[in-house]
């Protein structure tokens, strides 16, 4: 059995972040892997031993606050998950948490988990608009392509690597270079829309990693992508339009 | 008037006859941005021109439709100075009071969510009704955290004796009438037509006093419902004019006992879903803190018919087409319940745009509840810009792939619907904005409907 574990859901899912809980678990379900859903409600504890996939969402800057103390708290079950493998997909102000701290606009610090060296300062307007970023995943270089609406500009520490490099949108910082951070396993981004639905390849990256997390087969079967092939290349027709 | 807001005024009106009569449309805001850039300080003297004082209405969902509804009220005994063409933010509502009637005395302002604050501080309403605030358009309005912020600040300013309209379902909205003596509360109150759980959809969980989640004890829509906070800080407040016994007729409408300060009646709505419900609450409720009588209000709107795209409907070939505005998931989950019961033998037409009026960012269809939902339809077929991404979701809440067909153009995917339904039967269009527009307009020219003078943003 394989487990999704959303963080904080009814919390940290303001741009519909639970489309890739959704994706995650249909993916695997219509190549017959058996997939639990287990969300982390606030109060409760991590198990690290039973979560095979962890997603953070984004929330409202009042619900993220309401979330940090928590969130940090689970830090060390995070961090073991990690070291064992377990991949993290987190998104919007999720990849904010990842980071050391969170300074908003009135100048108030939100402190993160710091399981990746990065922090996050709001700028002075949002950034808004489609995005297309090109990512460099083992061989392959795909185009990941989505939403971005964030206020916050994402610095990454030295060590750090981008997810990808923008090729339409704004990205970490508004500097229109870096999209994301990964270390490992570990992914956040500022793509929502949600993320997974037009980008199934990372979705099944990270379905690849949760089965062998769980000492299952990684050869997953291919599926008929074709209805997210054609919203995919609607998505680059209305980021490139917007462009110009 | 002073000279300047008068002078000010006659050439925004001729700025506004000479662009309508040059064909550029634009007639709903230009004399209001004409006006605010050469007379600013004039929009209280516009505004004071109406001796019966002016209402102003705002909410994400239902401001459009309870703002139809109270100009359909108030208008039986007065000339009512309306902006019906929903042109909602200050320039529409700028232009609405100068082209207002010459013999209206009342205002009924329908305004845009972040616009509130603005054209409160402006026109120094009577009474100010809020319905509800939801995720919506996030990508224009910012989080909706920061315009509940916004109403909270623009509340402290608003004098004691304006009254505040206020839905208590909604805990946001609820607390504004914290500590003022002026406010009328109304609601749903029927546990029988409470949902069985909360939407996916739904927002503002946490206490607006201390930050846990609030339990409820019924549920109606989104967040909407009757809730107490656990720590015992904050509840529903007590409801002066509340639903009570409601019966869903389907399409035909509903069907509820109206409990109010002056009595007791009997409604019946020609609109359907709890939806409708809220918003000829709000009408009524506001409709009385301006001196109607319930019972008169509840008469008046058994005349009322639906607005642009919301449950209207159209016969095509010898079908029906009900088109249903879909705007963002707590609408959509709605009017999927609405339609639920009628869906087996119809067809279903979704069409998804991302113009900046449908809201750029088309995350929020992960939102709504598809799963199971469409099941019953005989066929669907996605369109509009984003209609891949529509197909793609139908297909993650298990829609067969060979279910779902896609073709771009709304109408022609309405001629295939409708080549499709058997005679009698109905094919519902639940649209966006502008793919809704568009569809309308062609309808219209193809002299299905009337064309809609509804043009806004
Ligand atoms: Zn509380």
């Amino acid at each position: 059995m394989l487990r999704i574990v959303p963080i904080y859901p009814e919390l940290l899912s303001i741009y519909a972040d639970r489309g890739n809980v959704r994706v995650l678990a249909q993916r695997a379900r219509w190549r017959g892997i058996d997939v639990e859903v287990a969300p982390l409600a606030l109060g409760e504890d991590l198990d690290p031993v039973r979560a095979d996939a962890i997603l953070i969402g984004g929330g409202q800057d009042r619900d993220q606050a309401l979330v940090a103390d928590a969130l940090i708290a689970q830090a060390p079950a995070l961090r073991s998950a990690i070291a064992d493998g377990v991949p993290v997909l987190a998104v919007c102000g999720g990849f904010q948490l990842l980071g050391h701290r969170y300074v908003d606009q009135s100048g108030t610090e939100t402190p993160g988990t710091g399981l990746v060296d990065l922090e996050t300062i709001a700028g002075r307007h949002r950034l808004i608009g489609n995005v297309v970023v090109d990512v460099q995943l083992g061989s392959a270089t795909h185009q990941m392509v989505g939403f971005e609406n964030h206020a916050g500009r994402t610095t990454l520490g030295a060590d750090v690597k981008a997810l990808g490099r923008v090729r339409v949108g704004q990205g970490n910082n508004g500097d229109g270079f870096a999209e994301g951070c990964r270390v490992d396993r570990v992914i956040g981004t500022y793509v929502h829309g949600p993320l997974l639905p037009k980008n199934p390849w990372l979705a099944d990256q990270v379905l690849a990693w949760a089965c062998e997390h769980r000492g299952l087969s990684t050869a997953l079967e291919p599926l008929d992508d074709r209805l997210e092939t054609a919203a995919v290349t609607t998505a680059i027709e209305v980021a490139r339009a917007q462009q110009r | 008037m002073t000279a300047r807001a008068h002078a000010a005024g006659g050439i925004a009106r001729l700025a506004g006859a000479l662009s309508r009569g040059a064909g550029r449309g634009g007639g709903t805001t230009l004399p209001g941005r004409v006006f605010l850039s050469l007379a600013p300080a004039g929009i209280p003297e516009l505004a004071a021109a109406l001796t019966d004082g002016v209402t102003v209405v705002s909410a994400t969902n239902g401001k459009t439709t309870t703002s139809a509804m109270l100009a359909h009220i108030l208008g039986a005994e007065r000339e009512v100075c309306h902006n019906g063409a929903g042109a909602n933010l200050m320039s529409g509502v700028v232009t609405t009071l100068l082209q207002r009637p010459e013999a209206a005395t009342v205002g009924v302002l329908e305004v845009d969510e972040a616009a509130l604050p603005a054209v409160v501080s402006g026109v120094a309403p009577r009474v100010v009704a809020l319905g509800n605030l939801f995720r919506d358009q996030l990508d224009r309005h910012g989080e909706l955290e920061m315009v509940a912020d916004r109403w909270r600040t623009m509340v402290g300013g608003v004098p004691e004796q304006t009254t505040l309209v206020l839905c208590a379902d909604d805990p946001v909205i609820d607390a504004l009438g914290t500590d003022r003596e002026r406010v009328v509360r109304y609601g749903i109150d029927d546990p029988a037509v409470a949902l069985a759980k909360r939407d996916e959809a739904a927002d503002s969980t946490a206490c607006v006093r201390c930050g846990r989640a609030y339990a409820y004890d019924a549920v109606y829509l989104g967040h909407l419902g009757a809730y107490r906070c656990p720590s015992g800080d904050h509840a529903r407040g007590v409801l002066d004019i509340a639903a009570r016994d409601v019966r869903p007729l389907g399409l035909e409408g509903t069907a509820f006992r109206l409990d109010a300060p002056d009595g007791a009646t009997e409604a019946t709505l020609a609109l359907p879903g709890l939806y409708n419900v809220e918003n000829a609450l709000a009408a009524i409720a506001t409709a009385y803190a301006l001196g109607i009588p319930t019972a008169t209000s509840i008469a008046r709107l058994a005349t009322f018919r639906a607005a642009f795209g919301r449950f209207e409907r159209i016969p095509m070939d010898g079908r029906e087409v009900v088109l249903i505005l879909f705007k963002n998931p707590t609408g959509a989950n709605e009017a999927l319940r609405a339609i639920a019961p009628d869906l087996p033998g119809a067809h279903v037409v979704l069409a998804l745009n991302d113009r900046i009026a449908d809201g750029r960012d088309v995350s929020w269809i992960w939102d709504i509840d598809f799963e199971g939902a469409l099941d019953a339809a005989a066929s669907i077929v996605c369109s509009g810009r984003r209609a891949a991404d529509l197909a793609v979701r139908l297909r993650y809440a298990d829609v067969p792939l060979d279910r779902i067909d896609r073709l771009r153009e709304t109408d022609v995917a309405l001629d295939r619907a409708v080549a499709d339904a058997a005679p009698g039967a109905r094919v519902y269009v639940l649209a966006t904005y502008t793919a809704m527009f568009d569809l309308h307009r062609q309808l219209a020219d193809r002299g299905l409907t009337e064309p809609f003078w509804e043009e806004r943003r």
